[in-house]
């Protein structure tokens, strides 16, 4: 059997390096699948705890199907914004949309 | 060594070596397609999990709707796709350094995380500041709407 430290480590690990995509990329949909990387990591924590803690409380599955609700409308609202912006400005370079830089 | 662990750790190596490949892949398409192999080993993980509900729900909502998406955008905004110039900001280095301290120093998250998800502690706010990220989101949506005039 599989113990919950090893989905612990890999979903920090996985979590680490969707944070890295986030940090580093330029290009606003690169750092949108970072995002995701690091929900999937956040999912797969949420899953293991409630597998390994409390399988029989229904909790930890409600938070799990709630990360799932807010990541599909965080992408949904994302991308419209990037095809917005792009439409306006004709870059999704993170580095060029800088209107609110001072 | 049993079946299982030996899954797992395929598993793990798989899906984390696809991650690191999206987030260094020059060309977006080739990162949305590791994506979309990232996503498939993460589900791989909960079918471990015993979770096969989530398992369907990942193939059908992360990996049907999630990653066409993503295509879709990527293919929308096409002309930073073929981008030649560097793929990551300057200061990319400190970004490894972040992850790499918190890869090592989550453990004094531990008291918030439990007064969060506690019944007598923060649940309740937990679940109105999720209630209104989505009002928030759909906000957004009606914002970005195209207007034809």
């Amino acid at each position: 059997m599989i113990s919950l430290s090893y989905y612990l480590v890999f979903s920090a690990a996985l979590f680490c390096i969707g944070l890295y995509g986030v940090l580093a990329r330029k290009n606003a949909v690169a750092v949108l699948m970072g995002i995701e990387l690091m929900l999937n990591a956040v999912i797969v924590n949420v899953l293991a705890f409630w597998r390994f803690r409390t399988p029989e409380l229904i909790a930890g599955q409600a938070f799990a199907v709630m990360v799932f609700a807010v990541a599909a409308a965080e992408v949904a609202v994302g991308l419209a914004l990037f095809i917005s912006i792009y439409r306006r400005r004709h870059t999704v370079a993170a580095d060029e949309i800088d209107l609110l830089k001072w | 060594m049993t079946a299982m662990q030996v899954v797992f750790l395929v598993t793990a190596v798989v899906t984390l070596g696809g991650a690191v490949m999206v987030v260094t892949a020059r060309n977006l398409v080739h990162a949305a397609l590791w994506l979309i192999l990232t996503l498939f080993g993460v589900a791989v993980m909960f079918a471990l999990l015993n979770a096969p509900f989530f398992t369907v729900v990942q193939v059908v909502i992360y990996i049907g709707a999630i990653s066409i998406l993503m295509i879709f955008a990527i293919m929308l905004t096409r002309r930073v796709m073929q981008d030649s110039g560097p793929q990551v900001n300057p200061g990319w280095w400190m970004s490894i350094l972040l992850a790499l301290l918190l890869f090592g120093g989550v453990d004094p998250l531990l008291a918030l995380g439990k007064a969060l998800v506690s019944p007598d502690g923060y649940v309740l706010p937990f679940e109105l500041a999720s209630v209104l990220l989505l009002a928030a989101l759909i906000g957004a949506i009606v914002v970005a709407w195209e207007k034809k005039s």
